[in-house]
């Protein structure tokens, strides 16, 4: 059993230290075929139906680099403002583990592809925060194993172990922050906020699925502290398993904690591998780290160098497309957003939603209020990303334009759009299914109108009286008979007009 | 000169898996001690005018276009395992490196 690992409350914590991140994201490039063999990289393929001698090691066998994966890395490198290396090799890392059945992963070592970059990142309050970027460099992904006979799949505990190596040999690229000071109690949320500015671009260059729940996107999170006041680097933990964007910010607060606790306690940090639990979003004790030596990297003999020549490096950098911050300040000037509201709008994750509708020809700011409201609400309440939920743009945009025709009311369109949530088909389908037409037709309206003066005669008094303001009981009676399903105002207009 | 300790050699031979005697460190420790020696003499031999070489043919940027080629079926793949089960290899448990 793991003993419950002691906490410091985190106002103490930020009150008595200074915490110091180092990320490390890894991302599947999305190509084709593996990083130095012509193996599919298809997600979720049964076991072992895309490997070859090359991937497994066998004997006699001889990688080639996948030029698209190079390319992919120094678009990436680009897009994170770094230098792109003029000659770099591969390396091996050597160490003994199943996961890998050359036993050592090809990987760069100290001539990364890219290096010396930076990525500013836009916290929730719209504050920019840099972050610098140590390196980006190319390496494979290792096999999946699948442990048996432990409890809940854990290596502890099992009696042996499965390999799959469909994973093994598809290009990652390793992206390593420099050392994030200064950042004080807001260290958690420039670690999401990283993380997601980072998906945010990968996604836009195109390179990656950025899938952090298929393990597309993986980060891991180092944490240190120093007391106060300090220059000097605390021992570090690296915690991985983080799968979520909203788990790497609980990893960071949870290690600062535990961290703080353990260091004013008496104790000192071991420096390990620590494992993030989603459920319990705390970290438990992995292995201790292997040093950097242990692992006996040297040139990958199996593989010439790469020199990137200049124009094939300008080649790459005209093909970045618009990058997100570029087209947030677009989206910005042409829709005539204020800083808050463009703001809103990204931390919803709706701005390339809002476009489509656009698109579809709704307005900017119909567009924007659907999916900054309502849509996010319904998000959030299913636990999905707003982009996941199951209506398109197109159909919202068709929403609207009900609205704006008179078909519907607001109050329609909300259960219009919780139909097509539903999966009840089109918007017109919904409309036509659950009956939701605004009722136009003035003989029926007047009907309900007299109905309800009828009732309240006393009201209907005061109006013929000429307080106009009392029409409002009326025309809340006729809405509630008509199931909301009539114009509001020109229910007013009749009311007042029957009155005169 | 290099001097291999037999600290450094059971320090090697537990990174490479590798049972190792008492008697056979200090064997070891002889025999690579004179194989860094060997190796030193190439570096007394090349001068400063002589960058660190890694491969033997001068040849850079050597790439393979992102189309898929056929591989291994999951029974050739498997054909060699010393065992296999769901169509997986199958491996002895791992000891030590996770709690």
């Amino acid at each position: 059993m793991t003993a419950v690992a002691e906490l410091m409350d985190y106002a103490e914590v930020v009150e008595r230290f200074d915490p110091v991140l180092g990320l490390e994201v890894h991302v599947e490039l999305n190509t084709n075929t593996k990083m130095f063999c012509g193996c599919p990289t298809a997600f979720g393929a049964e076991p072992n139906t895309q490997v070859c001698p090359t991937c497994l090691g066998l004997p006699g066998s001889l990688p080639v680099v996948n030029r698209k994966a190079v390319e992919s890395a120094i678009r990436i490198g680009l897009a994170l403002n770094c230098e792109i290396a003029e000659w770099c090799r591969f390396a091996r890392k050597n160490y003994f583990y199943p996961d890998m059945p050359k036993n050592f992963q090809t990987s760069q070592y100290d001539e990364p592809i890219a290096f010396n970059g930076h990525l500013d990142v836009v916290l929730d309050d719209g504050e920019v925060f840099r972050v610098g970027i140590e390196r980006a460099h190319m390496e494979e992904d290792t096999g999946k194993s699948l442990h048996v006979g432990g409890s809940g799949g854990r290596i502890h505990g099992a009696e042996h172990s499965l390999l799959d190596y469909n994973r093994a040999g598809v290009p990652l690229i390793e992206i390593v922050t420099k050392p994030v000071e200064g950042a004080g109690e807001r260290a958690p949320e420039v670690a999401r906020a990283y993380v997601t500015a980072l998906r945010d671009l990968l996604r836009a260059l195109d390179v990656s699925d950025v899938r952090m729940d298929q393990g597309s996107l993986r980060c891991d999170a180092n944490v240190s502290l120093k007391p106060k006041g300090t220059a000097e680097f605390g021992t570090r933990t690296e915690t991985k398993n983080v799968n979520s964007l909203r788990s790497v910010e609980r990893a960071v607060r949870y290690e600062m904690c535990r961290q703080a606790a353990v260091l004013t306690g008496g104790g000192s940090v071991v420096q390990e591998t620590r494992h993030f639990d989603e459920s319990t979003g705390s970290t438990a004790a992995g292995r201790r780290k292997e040093t950097s030596e242990d692992y006996r990297y040297f040139p990958e003999p199996d593989l010439v160098p790469l020199a990137p020549s200049r124009e094939w490096v300008k080649e790459l950098s005209a093909t970045l497309p618009e990058l997100p911050w570029e087209r947030r300040k677009r989206a910005q000037e042409e829709w005539g957003l204020s800083d808050a509201e463009l703001r809103d709008l990204v931390n919803a994750g709706a701005l390339e939603l809002v476009a489509e509708t656009v698109e579809a020809g709704a307005s900017p700011d119909e567009a924007r209020g659907w999916w900054v409201s309502y849509l996010a609400q319904q998000a959030n309440a299913r636990g999905v990303e707003i982009a996941d939920l199951p209506i398109t743009p197109k159909q919202v945009a068709r929403v609207i334009a009900l609205v704006a025709e008179g078909a519907l009311t607001n109050k329609l369109a909300r259960q219009v759009v919780d139909g097509v949530l539903a999966g009840e088909g089109e918007p017109d389908e919904v409309v036509a299914a659950r009956g939701l037409r605004v009722v136009s037709d003035d003989s029926a309206l007047l009907a309900a109108v007299d109905e309800a003066l009828a009732a309240q005669p006393d009201v209907a008094e005061k109006i013929r009286g000429g307080k106009v303001q009392a029409a409002g009981a009326i025309v809340g009676a006729v809405m509630k008979a008509t199931r909301g399903q009539a114009d509001a105002k020109r229910v007013r207009e009749l009311v007042i007009e029957r009155c005169s | 000169m290099p001097n291999i300790s037999r600290d450094e050699v059971a320090h090697l031979a537990r990174l490479a898996r590798l049972a190792v005697t008492e008697d056979e460190l200090d064997v070891f420790a002889g025999q690579l001690d004179q194989i860094l020696q060997a190796v030193a003499k190439v570096g007394e031999v090349a001068a400063e005018d002589i960058p660190p070489t890694s491969h033997a043919v001068p040849l850079t940027n050597v790439f393979r276009d992102d189309q898929v080629r056929p591989g291994l079926t999951r029974d050739q793949a498997l054909a060699g395992a010393p065992a296999a089960e769901e169509g997986r290899f199958r491996v002895p448990r791992i000891l030590g490196e996770e709690q």
